[in-house]
């Protein structure tokens, strides 16, 4: 089980990335489990300038923008 | 590094492809914009309409327009998709802090411009600038910079209204974002931020992620990606935008116009910062109303303080900001902003 946040103030681009988190993890068989972190202070303490930011397992992948459908699925997959 | 998927590295097979894709689409794109005025033409032509009547001067406008700006819009965004993929906020706070204020202030209003950023991420960055000691004046500077000067609005008036307006645009966009900021800098302010954010101190986290190690190839999927993106937000506004500038091209009659929003009544400027405070549209939509309306012979100052007032005062982003800004900030915040927009909106009827 990964344990994935997803940082972001819940705007439609976080939503869509959170989505696209449980699609790869779908596709290659992986249980997550997605949290959204929606708390400012809690995105600044992570070190997100820029959301939508990803973390997998506590360890941050992903700053700015949607993420690569390809490079999520390597996040993922190792 | 975690990152398993391979991509392509080096000016391989793939990475000619895609240089020779790209300019080949340069090429494409120049040959059709040449001919969007004749298309147009001919089109109108078409049309069982008499080409100098209102409905005539409507249709023509909007069949030049719409091609024109869809168009300029695509070569510029993918441009600034690719520049930008070399900037990240991460790098941005590394590079500002240290700054004095002064020298700070202009070049966070320029990379304001540069560094990829999207409004909804405005609190995080907020914090992760001023926790990393970036004075809060310096931050201001990038915040006010980002949402004004932004590529939809220059591209905008540059298509539509010429490159000299764009141009002093972009000159006193980034004036009005440095000084602005070293203005709140010299207030000295700290104090009015909300409590919690003084005492945190935001992680460094997002330094060394995967995004710095790009190829070209990656930063043109970059720039593809931002077109998608920016016409997904946008052409609804520019439909709407240019089909009323073509309304008021064609039918607004231009003693009105020149009455009411003509550089002898001093009451505009102010009058339009006031209208735009609480408009909140991207640059996309009042452009093209922008345009119309100049063509009418109101001011250029005027309509342009008009359209600072909307993109870069706007209250959603007051009421994200609040989160970490106490409502007397916020208040100096767009007092010390609305001054700026006032004075050149001044400036620039005076000078045109």
């Amino acid at each position: 089980m990964k344990s994935v946040k997803v940082f972001g103030p819940g705007c439609k681009r976080c939503e869509t990335t959170a989505e696209m988190v449980r699609a790869a993890a779908a596709k290659l068989g992986v249980e997550v489990e997605v949290e959204k972190v929606t708390d400012p202070r809690a995105i600044a303490m992570a070190g997100v300038m820029s959301t939508p930011g990803i973390s997998i397992d506590g360890k941050l992948v992903h700053a700015g923008g949607l993420p690569d459908a390809a490079k999520l699925e390597g996040w993922l997959g190792v | 590094m975690s990152d398993g998927v391979p991509l392509e590295t080096g000016p391989g097979r793939a990475g000619w492809n895609w240089h020779l894709a790209v300019l080949g689409f340069a090429i494409l794109w120049w040959n059709i914009y040449r001919n969007l005025q004749p298309a147009a033409e001919w089109m109108t032509a078409q049309l069982p309409l008499e080409r100098h009547s209102h409905a005539g001067e409507a249709v023509a406008f909007f069949l030049y327009d719409v091609p024109k700006v869809m168009m300029l819009l695509t070569l510029i965004v993918f441009a600034m998709g690719v520049v930008r993929s070399f900037f990240s906020p991460e790098k941005t706070r590394a590079f500002l802090s240290g700054k004095r204020e002064g020298v700070g202030n202009m070049m966070a209003a320029g990379l304001g411009v540069l560094t990829p950023f999207c409004s909804c991420s405005a609190v995080p960055l907020f914090i992760g600038f001023v926790s990393a000691g970036i004075p809060l004046g310096v931050t201001f500077s990038f915040l006010i910079a980002a949402p004004m000067v932004n590529e939809v609005a220059l591209v905008l008036l540059f298509g539509l209204v010429g490159w000299q307006v764009a141009l002093t645009y972009l000159a006193f966009g980034l004036a009005i974002a440095g000084v602005a900021g070293w203005v709140i800098g010299r207030l000295r302010l700290e104090a009015w931020l909300q409590d919690w954010v003084r005492e945190i101190h935001a992680g460094d986290g997002a330094e060394g992620l995967d995004e710095a190690h790009l190829t070209m190839v990656d930063r043109y999927r970059l720039g593809i990606a931002a077109v998608r993106e920016i016409f997904a937000k946008v052409w609804v506004w520019i439909l709407l935008g240019i089909g009323l500038g073509a309304l008021i091209h064609g039918y607004v009659p231009q003693a009105l116009m020149e009455r009411i929003m003509g550089a002898e009544a001093w009451w505009s400027v102010p009058a339009a910062v006031l209208l735009g405070i609480p408009m909140y549209t991207n640059a996309a939509g009042v452009i093209p109303i922008v345009e119309a309306l100049l063509g009418k012979g109101a001011a250029l100052g005027t309509v342009l303080a008009f359209m600072m007032s909307v993109i870069a005062l706007s209250l959603p982003e007051m009421i994200i900001l609040r989160q970490v800004l106490t409502l007397r900030l916020i208040a100096v915040f767009i007092t010390v902003v609305a001054g700026g927009i006032l004075a050149v909106g001044y400036l620039f009827n005076l000078m045109f």
